[in-house]
């Protein structure tokens, strides 16, 4: 391990904890509620896209199908505190070993297929993932599922008079998928992940078992945005298979990450940051008028930023820390 | 049924499977040549079924200028090139269909009386409805006639060189540029067929693209990619697949049995049925 990459690594921390301490205190100065939701879905988007990135990134195995895990996180909370009263928090942590499952069992054979094949059947199975849960009367079916709100309660999850609770577990998340990426950047897996993604057979014939590593990445990523599915429906407290389970979901993960800089540490922050008030602002000032002139704005920024920074805004910053990072 | 998957397939299974460039607003291609019929029709009177090339030759043009203006950038991107060529075409798909909404607002349209719409023809006892009929027929001729243009003509023989190798192919002269945008031309001028046919007997609304995208990106890469054959043989599939699900399974689950078959066979056949990439 060079020095730099040592140095480079402590800085982050310092960074990150500096950022997040500032973050914390923004309530402080942000009482409007309409301000303090783009900051929540900002850090929650920021949180699942790190969760992205983490598979699709540095594994580079590039996937379009994530809202699948995300609706199960959602649904087996939200199934298990209306159907059997079992608090949000523990449904939470089951959406996420469930999902992680899911990934590893949909893995095995998944992580067979390559380029297009792979994307095309990551979308094609949470687009079958819709369907069913569209179908199926006992969760709701097209329906969903309304949560039943009595009064504030960190028991349960709920709050109705403030949103500062949900800011905050919004800010724990987001610091902590920070955290985990932080963390497996350099640990074995992150040095595997990065070997699978440049060169699958060379690493392969340098002992890196290649399968192990893309289900452990899928594994990692899919707990992370399950736990983010479950957070998100508490917020909402009403759920249903298109409102947690879309296909848009998928392309608002990777969104962030793509246009911060994919297999960066700080690509899905940065990009988050700038996608999420962008896509809320954009459609609360110019798209009331119904006439999509939101989505011809949102779309052509999309288009301009991907195409005028391929490796991301991360690469405005330094060029040595997008090169460090792409190693 | 199947046959016009096929037929909306074609296009990108000249663009997305022979090219090898993604194009994630292929449904909005198909929305705006919808669009294209259904104001020929109201404001000339020209049935969708012989304003079929002209809304062809008015696609070519359209995809040989997105092709010039964004995808061309696209794919010079040194890093993370299929990332790029996904969400550039993806915020172009954003922005059609804002377009859409804008100056054709999102009200459901529809091409009444044409030549086509709501006619049956009987064969032998069995009752066929007129545009499904006319749609398969143009399939097949289009299938056909690209299967003939990519493997018996110079064009096409330049086209598959430039995507193998973009800089052997620059050395004896081709122009990839020029190559590409021609492709994308050709590409949305097929899709601009599929949106005539399609005109007289289906909604017309800014989403429509986005019901049929799926099913096209999965009728291509079921064929397997590189593989014209593979994208008619994939659309016939496609289509005998959704109509056994809608007699065992509710009609909302239709597509599960599509998805179910394209995984089955990729599982089975990591690249499609006849796909050579």
């Amino acid at each position: 391990m060079d020095k730099n990459f040592a140095v480079r690594r402590r800085r982050d921390l310092i960074i990150a904890a500096v950022l997040a301490g500032l973050a914390a205190l923004a309530p402080l100065f942000i009482k409007d509620v309409y301000v303090q939701n783009i900051l929540i879905l900002t850090l929650m988007y920021a949180a699942m896209s790190q969760s992205w990135n983490i598979l699709s990134g540095y594994c580079g195995q590039i996937s379009l199908g994530h809202a699948l895990y995300f609706g199960i996180g959602a649904y087996t909370t939200e199934l298990l505190f209306t159907k059997f009263g079992v608090l949000p928090w523990f449904g939470m942590l089951a959406g996420g070993v469930i999902a992680a499952l899911i990934a590893m069992g949909l893995g095995y054979p998944f992580f067979r297929l390559r380029g297009h094949y792979f994307v095309i059947a990551t979308i094609v199975i949470a687009e079958i993932g819709l369907l069913l849960f569209q179908n199926w009367e006992w969760a709701g079916a097209a329906m969903g599922i309304t949560i039943q709100v009595r009064g504030d309660s960190w028991l349960k999850f709920q709050f109705m008079r403030s949103k500062l609770p949900y800011f905050y577990f919004a800010l724990v998340l987001c610091s902590l998928a920070w955290f985990v990426t932080w963390w497996l950047e350099d640990s074995k897996w992150g040095f595997w992940w990065r070997a699978v993604k440049d060169n699958p057979e060379a690493a392969e014939s340098l002992g890196v078992v290649v399968f192990n590593s893309k289900m452990g990445a899928a594994a990692v990523s899919a707990f992370l945005v399950a736990i983010g599915g479950a957070y998100y429906a508490q917020f909402l407290a009403y759920i249903d298979p298109e409102s947690v389970m879309g296909f848009q979901f998928s392309l608002l993960m990777a969104l962030p990450a793509v246009l911060g800089g994919i297999g960066t540490l700080w690509g899905p922050v940065l990009g988050a940051a700038i996608l999420i008030p962008m896509t809320e602002l954009t459609r609360s000032y110019i798209g009331g008028s119904g006439r999509g002139v939101d989505l011809i704005v949102y779309g052509g920024l999309i288009v301009a930023i991907s195409l005028a920074l391929p490796q991301g805004l991360v690469s405005l910053f330094s060029r040595s820390k997008a090169k460090g990072a792409s190693r | 049924m199947g046959l016009l998957y096929g037929l909306i397939a074609v296009g990108l299974a000249l663009i997305f499977g022979l090219m090898d460039v993604v194009n994630f607003a292929h449904g909005e291609f198909l929305m705006i040549a919808m669009y294209v019929s259904f104001f020929l029709f109201t404001f000339f009177a020209i049935d969708p079924l012989l304003s079929a090339p002209l809304v062809a030759a008015a696609l070519f043009v359209f995809g040989a200028v997105v092709y010039l203006l964004v995808v061309r950038f696209a794919m010079r991107a040194k890093a993370n090139a299929g990332m790029v060529q996904i969400f550039s075409t993806f915020g172009l798909a954003i922005v059609m269909r804002g377009l859409a909404q804008f100056f054709f607002t999102p009200d459901y349209r529809s091409v009444p009386h044409s030549w086509l719409g709501g006619k049956t023809i009987s064969i032998a006892g069995i009752f066929l409805p007129e545009p499904q009929l006319m749609g398969a027929l143009v399939s097949i001729l289009a299938f056909a006639g690209l299967y003939f243009f990519i493997h018996r003509t110079d064009f096409g023989r330049a086209l598959e060189a430039t995507r193998e190798d973009p800089g052997a192919v620059a050395l004896v002269g081709i122009d990839k540029n020029r190559v590409f945008a021609l492709g994308w031309g050709l590409g949305a001028a097929l899709v601009g067929l599929a949106g005539a046919i399609m005109a007289s007997f289906f909604y017309i609304y800014p989403d429509v693209g986005a019901s049929f995208a799926l099913i096209a990106y999965v009728t291509v890469a079921l064929g397997g990619f590189g593989s014209v054959f593979g994208a008619f043989a994939g659309g016939i599939i496609v289509g005998l697949v959704e109509a056994t699900t809608a007699l065992v399974l509710p009609p909302s689950l239709k597509s599960v049995g599509i998805y179910a078959v394209y995984l089955l066979v990729v599982f089975i056949r990591p690249r499609g049925l006849f796909g050579s990439m």
